[in-house]
């Protein structure tokens, strides 16, 4: 958590956005983040990112679900109290494939929206900073971020060169913290010593 | 892949007239921002009203014990089941459009896909009410949770398929919550940066969550989207047929089928759209979505209906074949004598299912009649009235007359306050949907835009194609004519 000082620019054309992002990479810019108002296929690998291990959680958290049951069912039918159900082995391990199958379901879902919610930080009362609220309705927005080597002004002007609009510096916070949107609880403490520094 | 996915060259756009990104935004938020109409509030009390019977009959029943009902002893679960497994059904739709249409790729789903899946999980929370008030003692309903007792610990029975019902429903009203509401978040992100009023920004900032929409978040969003959707799809076909096997595991005629878990799954799809289309014909009027909960959305809806109809249909004639093929005079009396004939007490119930099921929805076969919103409104009423005696025929018909011909004598009719409970659960349901409606976006705001552009100019560039060679062709042939 800490106050940064960024570039953006707003896109409002996927086929301008792409190359854009191609481009600032190329020339070696650090994107911070793209903001969209909906997902764009391609744009992660466009972007550089590696692809999200959350399928991997999901599976681990499945089959702990289907060994939780199993062994839970098996150790309350079969050891703790044996209860004989018309005849059948005490071991009747078809009658138990619907519970087995819901938990391994219930777990894998579970535990794949909380990781989600870990990883992207989603919370109720977390409150984040925005670099500009169309971001979620018809903008894209690209956020640079300025190293002690970025040349503001270049910076700018090179996004300007790309296609982007509405090219702007701001100082924004990357992390969360707990507060509501109808009031402005500010993070800027910060913000004098971060335009001195630079 | 490419051979896997055939577009059709002709397909129309997903969304109707000439729309931007923020055209789109204003027109999903407008019923949300706006003050409620007259007919909301109108619709809204008399959710309420309802809600408030279904409150008052259910309490009667918990004072008074399961006696309040007119269960006898061979009809021991009548309306009540039935009404279960009727909104359970319905949830079905839901899940079908959301999670198996999403894996089938199919674009048009976008535009219907949250109003389903929340129809989803009210119609489970209405349904979950059945089997716990019939408890009677309530207050026990934990009972079928398995927790250390100090009855042993007598565990419960892990055999059982009504054990399997607690936790399929259970999962599925999870899974089914957890699925809608990451869906939700991005929307109401929308909201909460284009809120106002005070209350509003609290409210969507809280429910939110901190969206921003960055990348790396819609990546893991996307994923999530299609494991859940990849999870929620067996689920759905198992919670029916768990709760086919509340019967067909028995050995009551009529009920020991082997068909039931199919029959109960398509059945269960076929309500559910029935319910769908209910609720958007409606909607889609009254909040002004025409563009995007378009005629073609309702066409493909009405073909889902004709198809699983006739797959219940031949359902239907096979447990008749059967009946008759295993030559067991008992089975042949349930299905030939309870059900068949229509002299017999139940009688009417069986051909009212056959009429509304089975022959009503033939009339979809014919493209008018698909696109005609009153006959998509009727027929969809029709359905739901006839799959509600679908479960009441197999509940109720099974064993009202069973191998003691001294027990026959009871016809059994519900009670004011099992009406009023059944009653109350539309009240429950609608007065979720209300709110629904008016709180939430009722269309998937960011997959409507993810949509939006790739059908749109498909669409044009197509068809401009298509147009340019007919025409060429047309002038072509004339000069060779003449």
């Amino acid at each position: 958590m800490s106050v940064k000082k960024f570039v953006t620019g707003c896109f409002y054309d996927e086929a301008v956005l792409f190359p854009a992002v191609k481009k600032t990479r190329r020339a070696g810019y650090k994107i911070h983040d793209v903001f969209t108002p909906f997902p764009i296929h391609g744009l992660d690998k466009a972007m550089g990112l590696r692809d999200t291990s959350l399928h991997t959680a999901g599976f681990i958290y499945g089959i702990t679900g289907t060994a939780t049951a199993v062994g839970f069912i098996t150790w309350a039918l079969t050891i703790d109290w044996k209860l004989n159900f018309g005849g059948k082995p005490f071991f009747a391990l078809p009658a138990w494939i619907p519970i087995t199958f819901e938990l391994t379901v219930l777990f894998a879902a579970v535990g794949m929206v909380l990781t989600f919610c870990y990883l992207c930080q989603l919370a109720p009362f977390v409150k984040k900073d925005h670099f500009n609220p169309r971001s979620t309705d018809d903008t894209f927005v690209m956020a640079l971020e300025c190293t002690d080597k970025t040349n503001e002004a270049e910076a700018m002007s090179f996004l300007q060169s790309i296609g982007a609009t509405n090219v702007q510096v701001q100082y924004k916070e990357t992390g969360w913290w707990l507060g509501r949107y109808d009031k402005d609880t500010k993070r800027f403490e910060k913000k004098a010593e971060v335009e001195a520094a630079h | 892949m490419s051979l896997l996915r055939y577009e059709s060259q002709v397909r129309p756009p997903l969304v109707d007239g000439d729309k931007d990104y923020h055209q789109v935004t204003e027109d999903i938020c407008r019923p949300v921002e706006a003050k409620p109409s007259k007919l909301w509030w109108i619709g809204f009390l008399i959710s309420v009203a309802l809600l408030i019977f279904g409150i008052i009959s259910v309490t009667m029943e918990v004072i008074y014990g399961t006696g309040q009902w007119n269960l006898n002893k061979t009809v021991g679960w009548g309306w009540d089941i039935t009404n279960f497994v009727w909104w359970v059904g319905i949830g079905h739709a839901g899940t079908l459009i959301s999670a198996i249409l999403l894996l089938f790729r199919q674009g048009w789903r976008t535009g219907v896909n949250r109003a389903a899946e929340a129809m989803t999980i009210f119609a489970v929370m209405c349904a979950g009410q059945f089997p716990i008030w019939h408890m009677g003692r309530v207050w026990n309903a934990f009972f079928v949770l398995p927790y250390p007792n100090t009855r042993g610990p007598l565990w419960v029975n892990f055999n059982s398929p009504l054990l399997w019902d607690v936790f399929a429903i259970s999962t599925y009203f999870t899974v089914s919550l957890l699925f809608w509401y990451s869906g939700l978040l991005p929307d109401l992100a929308t909201l909460r940066d284009r809120a106002k009023k005070k209350w509003a920004k609290m409210f969507y900032g809280v429910a939110a969550f901190g969206w921003t929409g960055s990348t790396k978040h819609w990546q893991r969003h996307e994923a999530l989207s299609l494991v859940l959707a990849g999870l929620s799809t067996p689920l759905v076909l198992s919670v029916h047929t768990i709760v086919s096997f509340d019967f067909a595991t028995s050995v009551v005629p009529g009920w020991h089928t082997t068909i039931f878990p199919p029959y109960f799954v398509a059945g269960a799809i076929f309500s559910g759209f029935a319910m769908v289309q209910t609720l958007l014909v409606v909607t889609r009027k009254v909040l002004g979505l025409e563009d995007y909960i378009t005629i073609e959305h309702i066409e493909v809806m009405n073909k889902v209906i004709v198809l699983t109809g006739s797959i219940v249909g031949i359902a239907y004639l096979t447990e008749l074949f059967m009946a008759w093929y295993s030559a067991v005079e008992y089975e042949n009396f349930a299905f030939f004598e309870n059900r068949l004939n229509l002299n017999s007490p139940y009688g009417w119930s069986y051909w009212l299912m056959m009429g509304c099921n089975v022959l009503s929805p033939q009339i979809f076969w014919f493209r008018k009649m698909r696109r005609n919103l009153f006959v998509t409104f009727f027929m969809s009423i029709l359905v739901n009235i006839g799959m509600w005696f679908e479960r009441f025929v197999i509940i109720v018909t099974s064993v009202y007359r069973d191998y003691l011909p001294s027990a026959w004598s009871t016809y059994y009719t519900p009670t004011i306050w099992e009406v009023g409970f059944y009653l109350g659960t539309f009240g429950l349901f609608f007065t979720c949907y209300f709110l629904f409606s008016k709180f939430f976006p009722v269309i998937a705001i960011a997959e409507i835009k993810h949509i939006l552009k790739r059908s749109g100019e498909n669409y044009k560039e197509k068809m401009e194609d298509i147009e340019k060679k007919d025409t060429e062709g047309f002038a072509h042939e004339q000069e060779h004519d003449h």
